[in-house]
């Protein structure tokens, strides 16, 4: 089935060097080939046969052929008639596929690789593939002043297509921005999804989210490894590593207004009233309600609150990490 | 910086200020009045500021006649933008200034918020210092109330100390219609539909926090200037969040629905 290994370049590694395509990552090919995988989008992509060929680099012939054998299989007696028919719509095929049809396959083949691709970089190998690239900064880094450049994830706000194009999820601020390049006005949000963001803090919860995307691409190891070990028995708030709570988040990272040096008071018309959305506890443990409950009715034998003090199950969740998808990201080190 | 020295060769004597605020990297400057950059007044204590300052304000002023060699004309160029950006903290402060910076707000000149909910709300030019070389300048966006890192690098560069830490705050105070509504809206992580608990519940937190501020608020009878505002309900404030959260057109609406009534039941 896969004519594309002898050919230098694939559809879905020269789809995904185009200018603005920065983002997507390489999407196997078994996962394509699995139907499972592609539910539903049949109905979604128009000329779906033919951008599905186009993504994996079949040749209509080669389709062709198959189906040949397949009825060949089936009976021998009205073979003649049949090849003889079956090579005519080849044909035909061949010569509709290089008219104008050609831009309409083009793009639905865009559209079904986009989708697939919404679900492929939610499963195992694809988040590991996007973390790789989040590795790199492929996908930038956060505009806002004190979030202090940190790597952002691409999302979409919408997992329908057509709605609104690809933005950039922060996971120090918890925000959503625009990319700053205008090529990306052109990438549709659905083909990240809105699932991918959330899922991928949930399922790398042990890289360190605060660190500049600059210094990644310097490549100082050595002193990045110190702070990652010392942070391996960090503790959790919700699920998440504390130190990995939106970070830019809380005091000293919020802005505050001011004229001359005095701050701008709450009460002036024009004073501050969106602290709010860039504050956290300065004690984190406020946070975690759960616990609070427990504490505060300690005779209520409520299930959910006593989890969090069974060191057993501390420890077992502490093991991968928290993660229920327990995905290794790139080898034994978090970047 | 690297094509300047080719077009002053042939400009620098006239309209040096045209000049300045036309060329690209400098499009978040206005042009300072001449009547501004005359009165000594408002140059006060900027001598011990910039070298060569008596000659970088010929320059500036278009007066400049000295001959000189082009490594000191250079010298004397870079202190003459300096020392332009130095006034302009002091002029965008004025009235005419403010005006100025107006009418370039208004345009959009300062570029417009990245962040999505902000719905590309204009920004203002800000410094986090009033000393020089101390921070690159920042945007800030009045919508979200924060500030943010100029898209392009040619931006970034520019000192802080040119715009000051106070003018983006008077804008607003001496033009209070200016002030956006402030919105709720704000983007919830979400996997298949469902709140991912620890980010849920940080805004939950915040979301307490900012009651808390509209409640005081109203106390003193001074409006919040939230456009979704509902006004005098006290009680009801709660209760109308999770509305506002949940009313989001969810493709996955009737998963989460059903997780909400799961919870209690087990």
């Amino acid at each position: 089935m896969s004519s594309s290994s002898g050919t230098p370049e694939s559809w879905i590694s020269s789809f995904c060097s185009l200018l603005g395509h920065e983002y997507f990552a390489e999407i196997s090919e078994d996962f394509i080939e699995d139907d499972f995988n592609l539910t539903g989008l049949q109905a979604q992509v128009a000329m779906y046969k033919e951008a599905l060929e186009m993504i994996l680099d079949v040749e209509p012939e080669d389709d062709d052929d198959e189906e040949e054998e397949e009825e060949e299989d089936e009976g021998d007696e009205s073979i003649e008639g049949e090849e003889g028919a079956i090579r005519q719509r080849a044909v035909e095929r061949r010569h509709h596929r290089m008219a104008s049809d050609l831009s309409i396959i083009e793009s639905s083949a865009e559209m079904l690789y986009g989708l697939i691709h919404q679900r492929f970089i939610c499963s195992r190998a694809g988040i590991q593939q996007m973390s790789e690239k989040y590795e790199l900064a492929h996908f930038g880094v956060c505009p806002r002043t004190n979030c202090e450049q940190v790597r952002t994830l691409p999302v979409g706000l919408s997992d329908v297509p057509g709605e609104d194009t690809v933005k950039l999820f922060c996971p120090s601020c918890l925000d959503v921005y625009v990319p700053p390049n205008s090529r990306f006005q052109t990438v549709d949000g659905a083909f990240f999804g809105r699932t991918f963001g959330a899922l991928f803090l949930l399922t790398f919860p042990d890289y360190d989210i605060s660190k500049r995307g600059a210094e990644v691409l310097g490549g100082d190891r050595s002193s990045r490894n110190l702070p990652d070990s010392q942070r391996t028995d960090d503790e959790k708030i919700n699920g998440f590593n504390a130190h990995n709570l939106a970070p830019g988040l809380g005091q000293g990272k919020v802005y505050e207004p001011r004229i001359y040096g005095f701050r701008v008071s709450e009460r002036a018309r024009s004073g501050p009233r969106m602290g709010w959305l860039r504050n956290r506890p300065v004690d984190l443990h406020e946070l975690d309600e759960a616990t609070l409950h427990a504490a505060e009715h300690p005779d209520e034998s409520d299930d959910g609150a006593e989890v969090e003090s069974d060191p057993r199950q501390a420890g077992r969740r502490r093991q991968n990490g928290g993660s229920p998808m327990d995905v290794e990201a790139n080898g034994e080190t978090y970047a | 910086m690297d094509d300047f020295n080719s077009e002053t060769d042939s400009d620098y004597t006239s309209y040096w200020r045209d000049w300045f605020i036309s060329s690209r990297g400098n499009e978040y400057f206005c042009e300072i009045d001449e009547d501004y950059l005359t009165d000594r007044f408002n140059l006060t204590g900027l001598n011990g500021e910039v070298q060569y300052y008596q000659y970088a304000l010929d320059l500036v002023t278009d007066v400049f006649d000295l001959d000189c060699d082009d490594e000191m004309r250079e010298t004397i160029e870079k202190s003459a933008r300096h020392l332009y950006g130095l006034v302009h903290a002091r002029y965008i402060v004025t009235t005419r200034g403010l005006a100025k910076m107006l009418e370039k707000y208004k345009k959009a000149d300062f570029g417009k918020c990245p962040r999505v909910m902000c719905e590309a709300h204009p920004l203002l030019p800000m410094g986090q210092a009033d000393n020089p070389n101390a921070k690159a300048v920042k945007l800030y966006c009045a919508r979200c109330e924060d500030i943010y890192n100029p898209k392009s690098s040619r931006h970034s560069a520019i000192d802080g100390a040119y715009f000051g830490t106070s003018f983006h705050n008077i804008i607003f105070q001496v033009y209070p219609a200016l002030i956006p509504a402030k919105s709720y809206d704000r983007y919830v992580p979400r996997v298949f539909g469902f709140k991912v608990h620890a980010p849920a519940a940080l805004i939950r937190w915040q979301h307490a926090e900012r009651d808390e501020m509209r409640r005081r608020l109203r106390k003193l009878e001074i409006e919040s200037g939230f456009k979704d505002d509902e006004g005098d309900v006290e009680a009801e404030d709660s209760e109308e969040e999770e509305e506002e959260e949940e009313a989001d057109p969810e493709v996955f609406e009737n998963g989460e629905a059903q997780g909400g009534q799961v919870g209690p039941v087990a």
